[in-house]
Order: structure tokens, then sequence, then C-alpha cells
């Protein structure tokens, strides 16, 4: 370091403020030892705590990037590190399977690494940026511009104009879900407020009236029955009057319980159907990452079966738990105004026997725990399967699929095998349970009869109470399960209604009512997983034209549409349309302006009509003929038996490759976007049906902004300019002329085609005697 | 057997493995690739160019002369990177997302488990674990752990 490019120390303070980003304190462990190695007059501009060491074990260390300096401490050797800046000093990270490397190179040697898993990899890159700028000050006494996007407080991920919160921030929400998920069921019970008042009030009304019955049992026996015993005639009025209040009240009962029942299921029956609709709908909304990261099974599980056992809980177990509960407060006021000795010595074992059942149930939990996931790994055996059949079959497999199912559906015997070892113990223990709490009643009521201290009528009364009592008990007991059981329901349902896609609405929304279709792309980078799979594509495509991205399998063709489509989010740089960075856009305002021809073209099941007018339901039937004629499409469909009426398949089976492409075509002219992407539209067909598919695509590119991905380089003819991507970068831009000139990249790409093209042709004059033959189905 | 491969490989000043071929062509940046990094991490092994292309197959390392076998060895060390699972010390909730704390043959660390769909099945008894950010903890064999990191990674099975 020379004092040329020596910084004064005051001069560095005001290059970290003008910077606005004074370091944050260093973490607890480390500030003391960093103090004793900086000098009097060094400041910490950034700081990194990475936390793997060289042999990639778990181990914290310390990078600090001072006024100076780049300094390192670790957490084994005392001694610290120090690197000063010099020209020619660089720093740059690098990751390889979920471990970043960060390097510091001099112009000739590497001086020193650090390995650091990916949670510190956006860190990472700040301390580059801080490094990077404090050399350059440094060495040129220029003060380098300070960031013109607003940066997250955190983890200075570029906010967008109206974004508030981060969305990398917001999305790293860790918390373990409450037991208390299921009161957030609240919010879908809260527009029924007044059926499920007047549930709980016939509740209260019913679950009364069952306990007259008991109570009456008593004066018929100590004014009816006992005094007939000792000589006196039975009162036929007085017995007339008892029984009717027993018919009475067991009418009242029935009465009673059927509205309540039939009122609360209609309720719990909406609320799971809302439920249902809420979780479906906020689905859709999710990105396509979601999608990929989660099985079909699993996701139709959880939106099927959770909401429909939520259901059940709240109409069934819920409500009956609350006429329990209901029934013991009542019953306990009644036997305590009865007598309060015999009252206390029956209520006394119920919460020891309500403990013990309790222990049992929480053996059984867990194990009904382990028996849901197991029985989703079998309906995933299902899911995985049936889709594939055709490769089963093709491969002659089906024995091996099948003892795969026998494995999955082995291993949830085995499971249930378990549980129900405990769970066949249950009953019987609580038989046992209730007969020893009736035992000490009696023990307990002939003692206090012998004594005269209570009548035969009131041990009667009690005795026909607590029985009632025990048996709910058991009912009872299973509430603590059930509730575990709909609560991870519940959270299951909730896992997917709070994920926040991860292609978030813009807070406030900008507006393009009008799209020109120029598209720029910024530094673009997406990481997937600890894969980075493009980084740093710059492309600006102007309105009208047409682009042809260009690169082997795996080169990040597709991923750069799925970022254009907004299917992800870029993880660094941004892509704006017109200017406008699409992330301030609304999701599907911005959708409405891009028209997409996949591989695979999906049909839905429905008429060709529907299908063609799937982007705008509203379109007559003229703009679908037109649609369908300018894709080429018209009048093939017209041979069909009921022309744009006919039906097509779950995937629009009965029709040809090419005549489902040409379908998808027709759907995406019928929207008239002002861009268009096309994503190997044309693969999956033979060369012969590619040219009339060419056709159609023909007149639907005209005049749009278009970006075509194609295999067949020959497909592209017609772009305005092809980019040649190879492994997640731009390696090549120009018109097929030039990049053919300068001999690289593409050149070797269409070389190579160029040989497969002659064997194609010897093989579509096959084709094509085969189509003469009337072999097409 | 050892058989001196006909290639020559070398580390230069940036930390990067050179290899030159027996015709005398150099690749820089050169890396190595186990083919069955899990299920047979010492058997076949490609030496890869930057652009993916493979340079050479190794059988088994064993078969190569010591020098060639620690430099891949070093090589190979400071890319992998799967931390085996030895003990389960903690975790934060049996309901996910849930932090658990870790005993791996790299030291003991913390990570976030995000669904139990992270745990993924690998040929029995190994399960392979993806923490939230995509790093893969290896469970090489989840009969051998001790009874409580077994009885609390089962309630996550």
């Amino acid at each position: 370091m020379t004092s040329a490019t020596y910084l004064p120390p005051s001069q560095g303070a005001a290059f970290a403020a003008t910077a606005d980003q004074t370091p944050s304190a260093l973490p607890a462990g480390w500030s003391g030892r960093a103090q004793a190695q900086l000098a009097a007059d060094e400041a910490v501009l950034a700081w990194l705590e990475i936390d793997l060491d060289a042999s990639l074990h778990f181990a914290a260390s310390l990078i600090l990037v001072t006024d100076k300096r780049l300094l390192t401490l670790s957490s084994g050797d005392a001694d610290a590190q120090g690197w000063p800046y010099q020209p020619g000093l660089s720093l740059s990270r690098s990751d390889h399977a979920g471990v970043g490397t960060l390097e510091l190179c001099a112009t000739d040697a590497r001086l020193a690494h650090w390995h650091y898993t990916l949670a510190v990899d956006v860190a990472a890159g700040r301390l580059i940026d801080h490094f990077a700028r404090q050399l350059d000050f440094t060495l040129t006494g220029t003060v380098p511009p300070a960031p013109t996007q607003r940066l997250c407080a955190s983890c200075e991920t570029p906010l967008l104009a109206g974004q508030e919160q981060c969305p990398v921030c917001s999305k790293e929400i860790h918390q373990p879900p409450s037991t208390w998920t299921l009161l957030r069921l609240g919010r879908f019970a809260r527009p029924y407020r007044g059926q499920l008042l007047a549930g709980f009030t016939l509740s209260l009304l019913s679950t009364a009236a069952t306990l007259v019955p008991p109570y009456l049992t008593m004066p018929l026996m100590d004014k009816v029955l006992i005094p007939y015993q000792n000589g006196q005639m039975i009162d036929p009025g007085l017995v007339a009057l008892y029984l009717s209040g027993l018919l009475g009240a067991a009418l009242f009962a029935w009465i009673l319980g059927w509205a309540r029942t039939y009122i609360l299921a209609l309720v719990s029956e909406r609320i799971g159907a809302d439920l249902r609709t809420a979780t479906y709908e906020h689905l859709m909304t999710l990105s396509q990452e979601y999608f990929g990261g989660k099985r079909t099974g699993d996701l139709m599980a959880r939106i099927g079966s959770e909401t429909d056992r939520i259901n059940v809980f709240l109409s069934l177990h819920l409500l009956d738990f609350a006429t329990d509960v209901l029934m013991i407060v009542m019953t306990t006021v009644i036997l305590m105004s009865i007598d309060v000795r015999l009252a206390l010595v029956t209520l006394l074992p119920l919460p020891i026997i309500a403990w013990l059942i309790h222990i049992v149930r929480e053996r059984l939990r867990t194990g009904f725990e382990r028996v849901d996931r197991v029985w989703a790994e079998v309906t995933n055996v299902l899911a995985d399967t049936i889709p594939g059949i055709r490769v089963v079959k093709a491969f002659a497999q089906e024995a091996r699929e099948t003892s795969r199912f026998r494995a999955a559906n082995a291993h949830n015997l085995e499971v249930n095998d378990r549980v129900n070892k405990i769970w066949s113990l249950f009953s019987p223990t609580v038989t046992l349970l209730t007969e020893i709490g009736l035992l000490i009643v009696w023990a307990f009521g002939i003692w206090q009869i012998a004594s005269d201290h209570i009548s035969v009528g009131v041990l009667t009364a009690f005795l026909a109470y607590i029985s009632r009592f025990y048996l709910r008990l058991d009912s009872m007991s299973r509430i603590v399960s059930v509730t575990q059981k709909a609560a991870a329901g519940a959270k299951r349902i909730f896992d997917i209604l709070d994920h926040v896609s991860s292609v978030p609405e813009p807070n406030t929304p900008l507006h393009l009512p009008k799209v020109s279709g120029r598209i720029e792309l910024r530094g673009v980078g997406f990481r997937y997983g600890t894969r980075s799979v493009t980084r740093d594509i710059s492309i600006a495509i102007a309105p009208g034209e047409m682009v042809g991205l260009v690169g082997h399998s795996g080169s990040g063709k597709s991923t750069l549409v799925n970022l254009i489509c907004r299917f992800y989010d870029v993880s660094e740089g941004a892509i704006l349309i017109d200017g406008v960075d699409i992330r301030s856009l609304p999701v599907a305002e911005y959708r409405k302006h891009i028209g997409l021809v996949l591989q695979e073209p999906f049909l839905f099941f429905g008429t060709i009509a529907d299908n063609i007018a799937y982007g705008k339901p509203e379109a007559t039937r003229a703009e679908i003929v037109t649609a369908a004629r300018a894709a080429h499409a018209h009048e093939f469909i017209l041979r069909l038996p009921h022309g744009y009426d006919s039906l097509v398949g779950e995937r629009g089976q009965a029709l040809s490759g090419g005549e489902r492409q040409r379908i998808s075509i027709a759907r995406a002219l019928l929207i008239d976007p002002p861009i268009l992407i096309l994503d190997e539209a044309t693969s999956s067909v033979d060369t012969t049906t590619e040219k009339e598919i060419q056709k159609a695509l023909d007149n639907l590119v005209r005049g749009r902004t278009t970006i075509a991905i194609a295999h067949r380089l020959s497909t592209l003819r017609d772009a305005d300019r092809l980019v040649v991507l190879d492994r997640g970068s731009v390696v090549e831009e120009g018109s097929h002329e030039q990049l053919m000139a300068c001999e690289g990249h593409y050149y070797r790409l269409y070389q190579a085609q160029a040989r497969n093209v002659d064997q194609e042709d010897s093989l579509r004059s096959l084709d094509l005697a085969r189509v003469s033959d009337g072999e097409r189905q | 057997m050892i058989t001196a491969p006909d290639y020559r490989l070398q580390r230069n000043p940036f930390g990067r493995l050179e290899l030159t071929t027996a015709d005398g062509e150099t690749h820089v940046d050169v890396v190595p690739v186990r083919a069955f990094p899990i299920s047979a991490p010492d058997d076949g092994i490609a030496l890869v160019d930057p652009d993916g292309h493979e340079l050479a197959w190794i059988e088994r390392l064993s078969e190569l002369p010591d020098d060639l076998r620690k430099l891949l060895e070093s090589e190979l060390a400071s890319r992998e990177f799967i931390p085996e699972i030895k003990r389960l010390i903690s975790v934060s909730s049996y309901a996910t997302p849930s932090t658990w704390e870790v005993e791996t043959d790299r030291n003991t660390t913390r990570f976030v488990l995000k669904g139990e769909e992270d745990i993924r099945r690998l040929d029995a008894p190994a399960l392979l674990i993806a923490d939230s950010h995509g790093m893969h903890f290896l469970i090489r064999d989840r009969y051998a752990l001790d009874t409580h990191s077994r009885r609390l990674l089962d309630r996550f099975l």
C-alpha cells in the first residue's frame, strides 16, 4: 500500500456514511477479538460470519472488511490474517452443492478462500460489494456511486417501488405451528355466528332435558316403590304424573337434539366447504415453484380429506364434547343439590379416571400420527404410478409396482398393528375403570343408607346419573386425540393458506393498460434450491422483434422463459417490460400480455371451442373461428364429427400432437398478446407436422415481440436475433449469419444438427410413405 | 492393482486443478465428480471440464497412484458437502417447520426442516434431509442411531 492510495480515516468514515450502510454491531462472541486485531484508527465497514471451515466442518469464523484491509478471524487458532488493499485484488464467490466459496485472488494466485453454507450467501454478496467499493476507493480515491435502488435493511435485496416488506426476508418464517391452530378456523366460523349461537342454546336445553329422567327416578323410588314394598298402595295418579314427566323429557330431548345436530351439522358443512374453496383459491395463486415441490397426491389429500376431517371434528366431536362438558357441569350441580357428601364421593374418582384415560390416549396419538403419514405414503405410490402407467406397462414392471404398493401397504399394516395393540386395550380398560367407579358409589351409598343419611331413591338417582357420566368419559377422552388430528389437519390446510407466493403481488401495483412489448433483462440470475441455474443475463428485446433462444438442454432457456412469464421470480437482477419491473405489476394482469405456446399443449376436458377460448371465455364464435383459421386448425376441426363442439379428453387424446399444438396456437392468437413465447412449440412433432405448425406460427408471430426456444435450429430461421445460452449465461448474440461467421458455440451446434438433418430427411420420406398408407389414427 | 493414468493432474496457483492429457492438451478448472456420491462414493469418479464434458473416468479411487489419489481426495473433500447426522440432539417442535440441533460428522449444527416431505427415503435404511436452504444432510442408517435420536426422528417419518 502506498501513501498515494492511503485512505485517511476521516474520509473512510465519510464514505461509510455516504453509502448509508453503517455496519451493524459485530456478533457477540467476536467483538472482543476483533477489536484486539484492529488498529486504533481502523474502521469496520462490513463483516460476515461464516459457518464452515477449510475442511467443510461446521465452525464459525469472521471476515471483516475494514477501511484498510480484509481481515479474518477463525474460531480455532488465535491467529488473524489480513490482506491490505492492493491493485489486482479481487474477491469473488461461487457455489456448488450447497457450499458457497469466497475466494480472494491476486493477479497471479489465489491468496485465500473460505467456505460457507448458503444461509449466508446474500450476506457474502454484500461483503463483496463493500470490499470492491472500498478497494476501488482506496486505489482511485473516487467515491463509488451509492446504490440507486432501495434495499431491504436486513438482507439488502433490492426493494421495488411499493414494496414495504422484503420478499426474501418475509418468506423465511420458521415458526412451528402453535397448538392453537384450530382457533384460526374462527375466521371461517364468523359468518355463521347466528346459527352457532342457536345451536349452542339448543345443546344447553337438550342436555338439560336428558337430565330430567334420572331425577324422576328418585321420587318414583321413594314415593311409589319403597312405600309399596312397605305395604302401601300405589297411587296411579302419582305414577302417571312421573311417567308422563319421563316421556315428556324424552320427547323434548329428542326434538331439541334433532334441531341442534341438524343446525350444527349444516354450519360445519358450510365451514368445511368455505375452507376447501379458500384453500383451492389460494392454491391457484401460488407460484409454479410451489407446485414443483409438492406431490399432486399430497395436495389433493390436503384439500380433500383434511378439510373433511376438520369438518367431522367440528360437527361431531367438538359438538359431543361441548354437550358432555355441559352435562358434567349440570350433573354436578344436581348431585350437589341432592346430597353433598355422596356427590363428592361420586365425583372424586372422576378426575383420576379421566387422567388415566388421557395417558393412554396420548400414547395412541403418536401412533395415529404415524398411521396418517403412512397412509399418505400409500396414496403417493398410487399418484406416482397411475399417471406413468404407460411406462410401467411398456417396461413390463407391473409386478415391481405391485410389490412397491405391497411394501407401502405392509408398512401401513405394521404401523397400524402397533397402534392397535394399545387401542384394543383401551375400551376394556375404560369399562373396568367405570365399574370400579360404580363400585365405590355402591359401597358408599349402601353405607349411607344403612346409617340413614340418604334414601334408596337418592342412591338410585345417583347411580343413574353416574353411569351416564362414565359412558361419556370415553368419548370425552377421545377429544384430545381428535383435536390433535384436526389441529394437524388444520395446520396442513393453513400451510397452504399461509404460504406466501414466491411470486408476490406488489403492495401498490402499477398498471400498464397497453404494452408495446419492449422486454429488458438486467443482470438476471436465478437459483433453484442450491443450484444456480442462470447468472447475470442481460438481453434487451425491441417491440416486435423475434428473438430465438438457443442452447443445449439445461442451458437455462426454459428457466429464462419461466422468469419472463413470472412463473418464478428472479433471484438477482430484474426483468422490465416497457421499462417497468414486472414485479411491480399485478401478476394476472401482466400474464394477460403474454401468449404462451408450450411443447406439450394441455387441453382441458371440454369442447374444442372452449379450449380455444380458454384465455378469453367471452370470445364470440366468429372470433374463435378466425383464430382457428389463422392457426391452420379450422379445417381439421371441421373434419371432426362434431366440429368445434367435439369433446377432447383429459389430455386431448383423440387428437394428434400437431393438431393439439395448433389448437393451443389458436388459443394464444385469440387473446392477441403483445408478447409471445414459444417454448419448443414444434419439438414434439415430426418435421412434416412442424411445417404445418410453422405456417400457423408465422401468423401468430407477426407484429408481436416473440421469444422462441427451439431445439431444431431450422425453426428459428425467421428470428431477427439469436441468443446462445450455455450453462446459464449468454455466450453469443447475433443473427444466424453473424453467428455462423464467428464459428463459435452456435456454429458447432448448427454443424452438429446439420449432420442429423440428413438422417431426419430419410426418416421423413419413410414417414410420408406411412401417412399415404393411411396409417394415422 | 495400481495403474498410472495416461494424463497428468496438478493444482495451479489459483487452487484449480489442471489436467494435461497424453497428447499434451491442458484443461484448466477440471472438477472431479463422483458418479454415486451416496451409494458408492469411491467407485466411478469422472474428471470433467468446466463445460461438463468428461475428460477421464476413474473406475476406483483406490487404483490410483498415491499422489494423484491424495490430490483428488483433497479436491473432493473441499467440494463435497453432505454432512452425515450421527445424533439428533433436539428438535424445536414435532410440527414443521422445526429447528433441529444435530451432531454430524462435521461438528454440531442446527438447521430448519421446512416440512416432513423434505425427508427423503433413499434405499433403506438411508434418509436424506434437505434443510430450508436446500442443504442436504444424510442419515446413513436410521436404525443405527441411538434411541433418543430414533424417537425424535420417528415423529417425522
